[in-house]
């Protein structure tokens, strides 16, 4: 299949002739295509050393947490699914869960399996999304996945269903639509789906996780670069389960820490040249690395068997460090989504109550769940009407931003001997490697002028 | 509330002047081109034609995907015979930008609350914006915006506009279908409040005294909040005729006091006329 797709246009070659020493290379690409949101590239080398590696958000502000004060706690879950269209669930879920942690609710089993659930729709709906249609194509070097369709439909209409199958959890749960769903709410949802519509999804399911096993083992024979960094892993963990919607914060640099204390423990620095409040650790400033890659290597014991077996048959370790094979993980991780989609729509029975009241009072609650691209962190300060009186949002991208820098500065060291083209491309296979949201990461973000 | 001054934009001979929705004359054998470009936004109303995984290959079999970044890295240079745009216009580069792409564009077609209405971010056009950027960044220097976050059309004239937050995919590909054939799009204009007529679904405000947007907000959406024992909130814009005041009426009889009754028209499409005087009115520091 690669072989088919490759001919339409030459995959990244090394140069043929070695560049002269004592020269300026600028890599710069304007619109990063395949992303979500508009970013930029621009990497500087002069006389062989790498002088300048910017990954830019040309995304402009919106200032979410400016227009969120003020607003009732009711509100603001739909208001802030508003800041991404592909992973809306990251932040009504995220918002939520720190209203109900502000207010001291107890939200029942049944209602957190269903959250669990839907979120399970939305992991394998942009998973499948990135995997297949916006990364694949970097392996097969070709322009989309349209021009795969051109010589092998089977696979892309396949991974068009499999998504289909995502954003179908998302409205059977989410109250018709898997963009910005109308169905949840602080303690729970507004109504239950019916069991019948649930159940039925179990078929399709079933088929789900064939196919995604199937396009797994495809992207299993794509060229990945030799690339690998020692990470420091961010993610959430939980004792009884591979952590999704809830659990403590872990690095595998040996953090453990509750949900509240995140900030104690990452900062956000607002810096000029990049334009984003960038993710890093507060004891040293390092950055680090969050979504499908730190969950993998954190949580691994708690994947399913299939997804472990699987996993061996295509060659990944219980680590993975080379971030070029996170669209494997991606597809582990979508493999597992249809597993435990499949077991809690096996088990669904409309919850009764459907969701538990809640009573503002002042305080403050922190919300995080793992978004697909990674951690993504909500803290509110409320009055005693539910009012919000300050907001903080941090999303994976912006956390993943100067790893992002930092990844692209090592593959271009490591690829200097590649025509001008070819490290083009594999600059932007780099960014691409981390799913980045930009829409997600400049909710807070600005647009800055570069003066050279 | 401060409005963008509107500018008027030569077009090439190519786009010729009219409200109309023209044909989309393609050349012998030629595909016509389609562009989708992203201003500020949340990226899920172009996300809508990707989510549409059974006519995906359909769309594009009909079609030559001229510029697309979330989708593709092929990009051709214009005019494009369809531009459909995504977001709202917040920086200065950004008003520059749509002047070029209004150029390149035989029909200029906006998708979503922000293109349409100026979006969610449009609840900066009822603040002062320096005091968000002071509220907010660490280093407000660095913060380069305009005061406003304004629709397409209060800048370039704009074909058609599809509405929603998000935009209903089933609406999406009509008005595509429709643009390529040379037809208007069949898109109501009437109330949600037809919508829950149509599939029988009991009035919540009626039945339980839920406050609703229904009976101001165009319908399109497939009537999903009333369907799940949730008021309307808004996400299509006002409908065609819409008294919000008389509507503002009811919800105080239904026990919501002024800030809440601005704040449920103040969301999604705030900036839109039907929503912006009832929220203005119903502002307490006014």
């Amino acid at each position: 299949m690669a072989k088919a797709a490759k001919s339409k246009k030459a995959t990244p070659k090394k140069a043929k002739a070695k560049k002269p020493v004592n020269v300026t290379r600028t890599i710069q690409v304007d619109e990063l295509s395949r992303v979500e949101g508009e970013g930029a590239l621009l990497v500087r080398i002069k006389d062989g050393k790498i002088k300048e590696c910017k990954f830019k958000i040309v995304e402009p502000p919106r200032f979410f947490e400016a227009f969120l004060r003020g607003r009732s706690f009711t509100e603001v879950p739909d208001i802030t699914a508003r800041i991404c269209g592909i992973c809306p669930m990251a932040y009504l879920m995220g918002a939520q869960q720190a209203m109900e942690d502000a207010f001291q609710m107890e939200i029942t089993t049944e209602i957190r399996d269903l959250r669990r659930l839907m979120y399970c729709g939305e992991w394998i709906e942009s998973h499948v999304l990135h995997a297949a249609m916006l990364h694949a194509p970097d392996f097969l070097g070709i322009d989309d996945v349209l021009q795969l369709a051109a010589t092998n439909p089977e696979v892309v209409e396949s991974a068009l269903q499999l998504k289909k199958l995502g954003n179908d959890i998302l409205e059977v749960i989410g109250g018709g639509r898997a963009i910005h769903p109308v169905n949840t709410k602080v303690g729970g949802f507004y109504k239950a789906p019916t069991k019948k519509a649930v159940r039925a999804l179990a078929d399709r399911l079933k088929w789900g996780i064939d196919a995604s096993i199937e396009l797994t083992k495809l992207f299993g024979t794509f060229d990945f670069p030799d690339y690998e960094y020692e990470y420091n892993y961010v993610s959430l963990t939980h004792p009884d389960e591979y952590a999704i919607v809830e659990g403590d914060v872990m690095s595998s640099e040996g953090l453990h820490i509750p949900v509240r204390e995140f900030h104690k423990h990452f900062r956000e620095k607002h810096v000029a040249h990049s334009t984003a409040l960038q993710g890093s650790l507060r004891e040293d400033g390092q950055p680090y690395l969050t979504g499908p890659n730190a969950r993998y290597n954190n949580n691994y014991k708690q994947l399913t068997r299939r997804c472990k077996s699987l996993a061996k048959e295509i060659g990944l370790d219980t680590v993975c460090h080379n971030p070029f094979k996170s669209i494997l993980v991606r597809m582990i991780e979508t493999l597992y989504s249809c597993e435990e989609a499949l077991r809690l729509v096996k088990a669904y029975e409309e919850p009764d109550p459907i969701f538990i009241e809640a009573k503002p009072r002042a305080s403050e609650g922190f919300g995080m769940t793992e978004a697909p691209r990674g951690v993504c962190f909500h803290r509110y300060e409320l009055d005693d009407k539910g009012l919000v009186v300050n907001a903080t949002i941090s999303s994976p991208t912006a956390q993943n931003q100067p790893q992002i820098e930092r990844d692209l500065y090592g593959v271009v060291e490591r690829s200097m001997d590649l025509d001008h083209d070819a490290l083009k491309w594999r600059c932007e296979q780099t960014i691409r490697n981390y799913d980045p949201c930009i829409s997600c990461s400049t909710h807070f973000l600005k647009l800055t002028m570069i003066k050279e | 509330m401060p409005t963008a001054k509107k500018k008027t934009v030569k077009k090439s001979s190519k786009a010729k002047k009219s409200k109309a929705v023209r044909k989309v004359q393609p050349k012998h054998k030629v595909k016509p081109t389609l562009a989708v470009w992203k201003f500020a936004s949340c990226d899920g109303c172009q996300l809508s034609l990707l989510s549409c995984e059974d006519e995906l290959l359909d769309v594009v079999g009909g079609i030559e995907l001229a510029y697309f970044l979330e989708a593709t890295s092929a990009m051709i240079d214009g005019p494009y015979d369809v531009s459909l745009v995504e977001g709202s216009i917040t920086t200065e580069f950004d008003a520059k930008r749509i002047l070029k792409i209004r150029e390149q564009s035989k029909i200029l077609i906006t998708i979503g609350a922000c293109a349409t209405a100026g979006g969610i971010q449009g609840l900066k056009n009822f603040a002062n914006v320096n005091d968000y950027i002071k509220a907010v960044y660490a280093r407000p220097e660095y913060i380069s915006t305009l005061k406003t976050s304004m629709p397409i059309k209060d800048y370039v004239d704009v074909d058609f506009e599809l509405r929603g937050c998000p935009i209903d995919k089933g609406q999406l590909l009509e008005v595509i279908n429709a643009t390529l054939n040379g037809r208007v799009p069949a898109i109501p204009h009437y109330s949600q409040c037809v919508e829950c007529k149509k599939n029988g679904t009991v009035c919540v405000m009626v039945a339980k005294g839920t406050p609703c947007l229904g009976p101001v907000t165009q319908a399109g959406c497939g009537n999903l909040c009333p369907s799940t024992d949730r008021g309307c909130y808004g996400c299509f814009g006002p409908s065609e005729l819409p008294n919000g005041f008389s509507l503002a009426k009811q919800f105080e009889k239904l026990g919501m006091n002024k800030k809440e009754i601005r704040d449920f028209f103040r969301s999604y499409n705030a900036s839109a006329g039907g929503f912006r005087e009832i929220s203005e009115a119903y502002d307490l520091k006014k």
